[in-house]
């Protein structure tokens, strides 16, 4: 009798706490990943969950560490949240595992468009979009009789205007500093005219082409209504630039746009002219000149069932439509049911709409970047021929290839 | 004293302005930044007129008064920088006392040993030195990932000293080989083993040298960027990759303001060591590495 | 000295080891297959690597693809191929130096070069010149003098830079300080590559006076009073006097500073960081963080590097250590 009792309470305590926590766990998680203000969202939603312990690693420097963090027996770090040009890290040294069986269980909430596939299996499940799009100064547009530029020869046109006018001297700003960003301007811009990069089924590279170099004269000419520093400035100089007024229009990402006008100190005049439209398009090109961006999360291989259970379970409860509030919902342009765009995902979505291409997702396109980031300062500042410098460009991406083993 | 003689007036002139410029240049940097830091960062950072850093137009618009402290509110106590401020003062405690304390044990045997190796000992401390410390770093993280190491302060504090003991090793050799061997030779004569003479005669006369190195060693490591960012979690940073970290990245924003504002909190601890400790730094490097 | 030994070696002479074994070997080639991938914006085929077959190759030989010297040679290091193009190719040695430079190593050893043999003499004479200078102030002043000496050295040089930088813009206090002492309203130091390396240039010896200071400064206060005074008495200069008898005191601290400096010189990389000019400016430490921080990790290639630097580094420092060995002997002696 005394046994039914026990059996009975805990069948009802056990119940009753099942229905009324939000989410419970049994084994541990820790998460790497990128420190922005959506990811910390989705993280604390992840902490949320009780039964055991949610660990975090959110961190700039995450793709140094990720891999080695999750190569391990077991794996230090369960999950790993990452874009469609970092997943190609974990994917190549195989980190992560296929997660059918998870959604499957868990994955109620989760709409078919949030899932990565790749060769059949759902490899990540995405939950922000990002994209670069025109935001520009409405009111210094409307000086000089302009509407806003839907390609990137309007664009110029209205530069031209905007300086011989005395309105702003140097009216076009572009996140171009060497390196990473000036690569990431170029993919824009070489996608926006068509370019492949690389050779169907194989890593032989092909940027040295009429696309590639049509590419960076375009960049050539916009980098002369830039300031002469462009060189050096990355997104954070160019926004600062902007506030300032002393730019009129660039080529920015989403998640930025939304915190222009609000910062500290910004003057009424900029926060009011401030407008935001999709990305351009140049040339004669079918697909706008920008590259779409998710962010997702992927779940270790190298750690047990119960882990990966455990891990998935804490991040759907970090993605889930019940947690999109008004404190979250500004916090990116996501793909999470119920989500409302705001006035300043608008660009996201016109990228969307208008089929912009996803930055690829080849093993091989991390390297490519690099190259193209190192050797296209030299004809930024007119030392050598676009054609030079793609052949520089594709030599160095040759060398780095050969040695990781693609070719 | 070169004082004791009067110079001729011009050159008195032009030594004083040369002085007076140098002195300028060193210390302009971070007192305009110290005034900048209770600024808002388009006043400090103003792209219309370098004048706003002084008088912060946009700081009165934004707060009422031309002085901020929203920098320092946002680092020290939304980002928590007081905890990284621990962490390195915990990582340069540790640092500096096992250096120090390998280091004299080893400088001191070198200086008094009588071989060969000795040179080709330092010379290869020397090469080490020289392998870049990213590289180093790279190598390290598989294996500390693998045995659980990784993101503790206690492995950053080892790879510290390790990757310091060649400078340490150096500098306190070229310390102790100044200290006249018949000084321990004579306590040896009384009945010392070597480590007693050690003990008794060596350690109050090395002090000098050891300060000295002991500071530049905690510069060392206070000042860390390469290992302290790759070996050390989120929660527990060092003060300067957590600057770094306020930056922000290419598709978000950061907070340049709180990085003044640490930047300036980061280097305030170092100015006090200075003034306190310059005259035992000028003893120290006369002391030992100049005595003829 | 035996715990000593042990740390430097676990931690410093075992990673080497490693390093050079890694510039040896590269990963194993891998195999590529298509397939059809799908995200939130469409799906698409695209190509990845097939694991299955990679691993086998891995779990076979784990350290890698066994290439020997070929990374060193490659177009990303010595460029051994590149090189003999060129130098069949060009009319001049002006022309073969500009192919040169746009090989990547030899733009980062030439900037290094260049940053290491300019900035190594600044400094040293520079120290002397305000150990001098200190030296003669009056006592109340020397204090003061001493501690705002110290303050470039003691920051950190990620912090240094970084500050500095926010000063040179062109609309920065700095920038515009050089704009009215120049006349030219246009003028950016950061737009230009040889004002670049001027700037970084200067950035480096302001960074590293203090160091000499502080060193000279305390050998000034042993140089012995009899031979100066002798000196004097027979009629020498105050510019005799440092030539015959100052700086041959302070010679042995020369050669310690040079060393440390020429060292860390060569391995100059938080002001190309701090300033951002990596598009005028590269060194061999900044070449290797960039190798080891895109998405796709060329770990062989920056250990390649890291070895290749080494050597540099022991082949600059050689004549500095024959000195000190023969030091070091005649001491001995």
């Amino acid at each position: 009798m005394k046994l039914k009792k026990i059996a009975l309470a805990t069948a009802l305590v056990t119940v009753s706490t099942v229905s009324w926590a939000a989410c419970t766990i049994n084994d541990r998680v820790n998460i790497i990943g990128n420190e922005f203000p959506a990811i910390h969202a989705v993280v604390d939603g992840a902490k949320a969950c009780t039964g055991a312990e949610v660990k975090s690693n959110l961190t700039a420097d995450h793709q140094k560490l990720n891999v080695a963090g999750m190569t391990g027996t077991p794996a230090e770090y369960t999950s790993a949240i990452i874009a469609n040009s970092s997943i190609v890290a974990l994917m190549n040294e195989d980190v992560i595992r296929p997660l059918d069986d998870l959604v499957a269980k868990h994955g109620q909430n989760i709409k078919k468009n949030q899932l990565i596939t790749i060769d059949g299996k759902i490899m990540a499940v995405a939950f922000m979009a990002n994209a670069q799009h025109l935001v520009y100064r409405a009111d210094l547009l409307e000086k000089v009789g302009a509407q806003p530029p839907k390609t990137y020869e309007e664009m110029l046109e209205i530069a031209e205007k905007l300086r011989s006018e005395g309105v702003v001297q140097n009216p076009i700003g572009g996140a171009y500093a060497a390196g990473w960003n000036l690569a990431q301007e170029f993919n824009n811009m070489f996608l926006g005219y068509g370019g492949e990069f690389f050779e169907s089924g194989s890593a032989n590279p092909t940027v040295n082409s009429p696309a590639g170099v049509s590419a960076l004269n375009m960049m050539k000419s916009l980098s002369a209504y830039m300031n002469p520093d462009f060189l050096t400035h990355d997104s954070n100089a160019t926004n600062a630039e902007f506030r300032a007024g002393n730019v009129a229009m660039m080529n920015m990402w989403g998640s930025r746009a939304a915190t222009l006008g609000t910062a500290e100190g910004v003057s009424q005049e900029v926060a009011d002219g401030l407008a935001i439209a999709g990305p351009l398009m140049v040339g004669e090109g079918k697909t706008p000149a920008s590259t779409l961006w998710w962010d997702g999360f992927t779940v270790s291989k190298n750690i047990s069932d119960s882990e990966a259970e455990a891990t998935f379970v804490a991040m759907a409860n970090g993605i889930a439509p019940e947690r999109m509030d008004d404190a979250m919902s500004p916090l990116a342009v996501w793909l999470i049911d119920g989500y409302e765009p705001t006035a300043q995902a608008q660009g996201v979505f016109e990228a969307v709409n208008m089929n912009t291409q996803p930055y690829p997702m080849l093993p091989y396109m991390g390297l490519m970047h690099t190259a193209l980031g190192n050797e296209l300062t030299d004809f930024m500042q007119g030392n050598e021929s676009a054609e030079q410098a793609l052949a520089d460009a594709e030599a160095a991406y040759m060398a780095a290839a050969k040695e990781k083993g693609f070719l | 004293m070169l004082s004791s003689r009067k110079a001729p007036w011009q050159m008195r002139l032009f030594t004083g302005s040369i002085l007076v410029l140098w002195l300028i240049l060193a210390a302009f940097p971070f007192l305009w930044t110290l005034w900048g830091s209770f600024k808002v960062e388009l006043d400090f950072f103003s792209k219309e007129d370098w004048r706003s850093a002084l008088t912060g137009p946009r700081t009165l618009v934004e707060y009422g008064s031309a002085y901020t402290g929203a920098g320092y509110d946002g680092a020290w106590v939304e980002e928590e920088f007081w905890r990284s401020a621990l962490n390195t003062f915990i990582v340069c405690f540790f640092t500096v006392l096992i250096s120090l304390t390998l280091g004299t044990l080893g400088g001191y045997a070198l200086s008094r040993s009588t071989y060969n190796y000795t040179f080709w000992i330092l010379i290869v401390a020397l090469i080490f030195r020289a392998m870049p410390p990213i590289t180093l770093v790279a190598g390290y993280l598989l294996p500390f990932f693998e045995w659980n190491l990784w993101g503790h302060l206690a492995t950053s504090i080892i790879v510290l000293v390790a990757i310091n003991q060649p400078f340490t090793l150096w500098m306190l050799h070229s310390f102790f080989s100044k200290i006249p061997k018949e000084l321990d030779e004579s306590a040896k004569v009384d009945g010392c083993t070597q480590f007693q003479a050690f003990r008794r005669v060596i350690i109050p006369v090395m002090w000098p040298g050891v300060i000295t190195t002991g500071l530049f060693s905690f510069l060392l490591a206070y000042n860390d960027f390469a290992i302290t960012s790759m070996l050390l979690s989120k929660e527990n940073q060092t003060m300067i990759p957590k600057i770094a970290s306020f930056l922000g990245t290419t598709q978000t924003e950061g907070n340049v303001m709180f990085a003044v504002a640490a930047v300036v909190s980061a280097t305030v601890p170092l100015f006090i060591l200075v003034m306190f400790f310059q005259r035992q730094i000028v003893s120290g490097l006369t002391a030992g590495a100049v005595k003829g | 000295m035996f715990p000593t030994l042990v740390a430097m070696l676990l931690f410093i002479a075992l990673p080497i080891v490693s390093v050079i074994t890694q510039s040896v070997f590269t990963p194993h080639d891998a195999v590529l297959i298509e397939t059809e991938n799908c995200n939130p914006f469409g799906c698409k085929t695209e190509t990845i690597i097939d694991q299955e077959a990679t691993a086998q190759r891995r779990s076979e030989q784990p350290l890698g693809k066994f290439v020997g010297l070929d990374i060193y040679f490659d177009r990303g290091h010595l460029a051994i191929n590149e090189l003999s193009t060129a130098w069949e190719a060009s009319e001049s040695v002006g022309d073969f130096l500009d192919r040169l430079n746009n090989l990547p190593l030899y733009r980062a050893l030439g900037f290094t070069l260049v940053f290491t043999f300019t900035v190594t003499p600044l400094m040293l004479a520079f120290g002397l010149l305000i150990a001098l200078g200190v030296n003669s102030l009056h006592r109340h002043l020397k204090g003061l003098a001493i501690f705002f000496s110290l303050l470039p050295m003691i920051v950190s040089p990620l912090i240094g830079s970084l500050v500095l930088y926010w000063m040179i813009d062109s609309r920065g206090v700095i920038g515009s300080a050089i704009q009215w002492l120049f006349s030219d309203p246009d003028l950016s130091l950061k737009a230009s590559t040889t004002l670049t390396w001027i700037m970084l240039i200067v950035y480096g010896v302001w960074h590293s006076a203090p160091f000499s200071f502080v060193v000279f400064y305390a050998g000034l206060q042993t140089v012995p009073q009899e031979t100066l005074e002798s000196a004097r008495i027979d009629g020498a200069s105050r510019w005799e006097q440092v030539r015959y008898v100052i700086i041959p005191h302070l010679m042995p601290l020369v050669t310690f500073v040079a060393l440390i400096q020429l060292m860390d010189n060569f391995r100059v990389f938080e002001p190309i960081v701090g300033f951002r000019s990596e598009a005028h400016a590269t060194s061999l430490s900044w070449f290797i963080f960039n190798d080891l921080s895109g998405e796709t990790r060329q770990l062989s290639s920056a250990s390649a590097s890291s070895v290749l630097t080494i050597i540099g580094v022991a082949v600059l420092l050689a004549p500095v250590l024959v000195r000190t060995w023969k030091d070091f002997a005649a001491k001995r002696a």
